[in-house]
């Protein structure tokens, strides 16, 4: 584990010149985690929030082969690269697919399932901004309750965020990490270690987005904390189904201090019409969830 | 030594892969196909074929590991039927956008709303825009055959190929095959080389979003835009009209079977009356054709083996003397006609070929078509024509109307 942001791998594989927005929480995480991963590896995209920041043909930011792949495919496509570097005997390559939530938690799911149900030897990697960003901002199933999106404009999200993680829990595969920008050595040690180990691994970004969610783009890092240390996203790994926190969500677990939700919720614009039944229903589906976590964490 | 083998359509699909040593097979099961991917599960598990078998949970993920599979290099096989064809719709045109050689079998199925599992060609009729080659089988042994041929032509013009044929009527009859020797598959396929190698030594992004403008590379160089992209597709379903009928040439060297056009014939020498198809229909109106020979009229049969590229010159020769056309299908573009029957006419478009033409429509969701009810309505259409009101029309065949 490397103790400061200067012993991480100083190649770049993301070059200036990107095309994500400003203050973007993907291009953030999406940096570290190709230093993580590293030349090694082959990666597979929907059409995404990702597929932009990559660029235009014939040009692209990324150093990192990549094939671009249909909205529900991206399971499907990395369990077709596994098999045709196999095939061909190119076995030492990584194959990590991105998706956003749209490419994960809805159209994405099922060839997700399958691909983890089989065992494919990849990393599918979510980064979860909590609506359909790439389109401007539609309601997902990874949306939380209480937020507006350009299809739940007047009465907000009625429903609560679908629980992915625990769904990919289900298929008990090798190995699931949730990550966050906020904490880049916290996300750059999920990836190396997720690079080693061989199955289906499954990793989760909470990625702040600053036209989506409402707040400026300076406030990534800090929105992206505040998701921490309200435990509305948790930091955490599951190794063969052994669970354990990380990072800042470990020190909370163990202090007991979290920030109630309304510090989160208050800086962003997409929660300004959240009612308080909503707010106080959040806050408890919140706490179930980290309640389960916890023990979880005592095994 | 190519031995002779009693087999079904299935199984002649499945040991054609195995004998072009595709490298990844995926698919999922769907009447009347399933028996392919049985078969071919089959021989990758005993060791008979070296390959990787991907039990996908759809067809839509089928297609993408063919997709992910061919573009890193390894020969792909798929096959489906009906809606799953229907359900790899989107895959097909990113299949054909991405300029890869999948060959993938269709076991021809009608398609619901309302269920049936039996044969029509509405299935793969509908994914005619999507920028496959497609060839469509009259019988088993060209069912081995031409997936043969498909793998060399799909890795020469780097487009895909759907090998077509009847479910059930062929999918599931058993008929006797002569099964290429081994070597001499293996001479007459190269080795697949993939245009692009997706490798971490020489990054690519492939498909990414295009502008619908040109625009330079970093090295300044203005590239292809979407629209050009296209063109070159459309170019190489173009040039694969020479590519089929070469190979076809070099394929009937190598086994004494004729494939040496994009159609076949069926006494067309002397006949007046020409009636076409594609598939076991074209196959049922060779029967048709005798019995109205027996009747005094001069028929004869041109059997369509592609599709796309529609052979467009040869059926302006092969139809340049015919006075009357029958065009059998079993499929309909709704609202109009047979989409074979659109093309024919499109084809013999001011060429001054221009006989009465009538479309039959018949065998949806495997309903029935003898020889005796193609040859009567044969008859009834001849002396139809003679009217100068009914010379160009769509008739239902065994059809309560």
């Amino acid at each position: 584990m490397p103790e400061n942001l200067f012993k991480i791998n100083k190649e770049e594989y993301m070059l200036p010149g990107n095309r994500s927005c400003q203050g973007c929480g993907l291009s953030l995480s999406y940096r570290y985690a190709l230093k993580a991963l590293r030349e090694n590896t082959i990666l597979t995209l929907p059409a995404c929030c990702l597929t932009v920041l990559h660029g235009l043909y014939p040009t692209t930011s990324v150093t990192i082969p990549c094939l671009n792949c249909t909205f529900a495919s991206t399971a499907a496509s990395a369990a077709g690269l596994v098999a045709g570097l196999n095939a061909t005997g190119k076995t030492d390559t990584t194959v990590v697919a991105f998706a956003g939530d749209g490419g994960t938690f809805d159209m994405g799911i099922q060839a997700l399932s399958g691909a983890a149900e089989r065992g494919t030897d990849f990393i599918f990697v979510c980064y979860d901004n909590e609506g359909y960003m790439n389109t401007g901002t539609q309601r997902s199933s990874a949306t939380p309750m209480g937020a507006i999106t350009t299809t739940t404009p007047i009465l907000t999200k009625e429903q609560h965020k679908k629980d992915m993680l625990k769904i990919m829990e289900a298929h008990d595969i090798a190995y699931i990490a949730t990550t966050s920008p906020a904490y880049p050595i916290d996300l750059y040690d999920k990836f190396v270690k997720a690079k080693r180990i061989k199955g289906t691994r499954y990793m989760q970004i909470c990625v702040p987005c600053p036209p989506g969610w409402g707040y400026p783009p300076r406030d990534t890092v800090k929105i992206a904390r505040l998701a921490i240390e309200t435990g509305v996203f948790v930091l955490f790994e599951m190794e063969n189904g052994k669970f354990r926190f990380t990072g800042r969500s470990k020190s909370l677990a163990e202090k007991g201090n979290r920030l109630p939700l309304i510090n989160y919720i208050e800086r962003q614009d997409r929660f300004k019409k959240i009612s308080e039944e909503q707010l106080s229903l959040l806050q408890k589906f919140t706490d179930n969830k980290w309640n389960e976590y916890l023990k979880k964490a005592e095994g | 030594m190519a031995e002779v083998q009693i087999m079904t359509g299935n199984t002649a699909a499945a040991t054609a892969a195995k004998l072009c040593q595709v490298q990844v097979v995926s698919a999922y099961p769907i009447t009347p196909q399933t028996s392919v991917t049985e078969t071919l599960s089959q021989f990758i598990e005993s060791g008979e074929l070296k390959a990787e078998y991907v039990r996908v949970e759809s067809e839509h993920s089928a297609m993408t590991v063919c997709i992910s599979a061919s573009t890193v290099g390894a020969r792909v096989f798929t096959s489906t039927s009906s809606h799953g064809l229907l359900y790899m719709h989107e895959q097909l045109h990113w299949a054909a956008g991405s300029r890869l050689p999948i060959v993938m079998c269709c076991v021809n199925r009608g398609v619901g709303a309302p269920w049936s599992i039996f044969n029509d060609q509405q299935d793969s009729i509908s994914q005619r825009d999507t920028g496959w080659i497609q060839f469509y089988c009259r019988d088993n042994q060209e069912i081995i055959d031409t997936v043969i041929q498909a793998y060399r032509i799909a890795e020469e013009v780097y487009a895909p190929v759907m090998v077509c044929y009847d479910g059930f009527v062929l999918s599931h009859t058993m008929m006797p095959v002569c099964i290429p020797d081994a070597e001499m598959v293996a001479s007459f396929l190269p080795p697949y080389k993939p245009h692009t190698i997706l490798s971490p030594d020489n990054p690519y992004n492939i498909n990414p979003v295009l502008f619908p403008g040109m625009r330079k590379n970093s090295a300044g160089i203005l590239c292809d835009g979407y629209m050009e992209m296209r063109y070159k597709l459309q170019e190489a379903l173009e040039k694969a009209r020479d590519v089929i009928i070469a190979t076809g040439i070099k394929y009937s060297k190598l086994t004494g079977r004729d494939y040496s056009e994009m159609l076949w014939r069926y006494k067309t020498d002397d006949a007046e009356v020409i009636l076409t198809g594609m598939g076991s229909i074209a196959t049922e109106a060779t029967v048709a054709v005798d019995q109205l020979r027996q009747k005094g009229i001069k028929a004869g049969v041109i059997g369509v083996r592609v599709f796309r590229p529609f052979p467009r010159i040869a059926v302006q020769q092969a139809l340049k003397n015919a006075q009357a056309i029958i065009v059998l299908e079993k499929a309909i573009s709704y609202g109009f006609e047979g989409a074979l029957c659109s093309d024919i006419k499109a084809a013999l478009y001011g060429t001054g070929i221009n006989p009465p033409l009538h479309n039959f429509i018949a065998g949806l969701g495997g309903r029935d078509v003898k020889a005796r009810e193609i040859s009567e309505a044969v008859q009834a259409s001849l002396t139809e024509m003679k009217n100068k009101n009914a010379q160009n029309k769509t008739i239902w065949i065994n059809c309560r109307k």
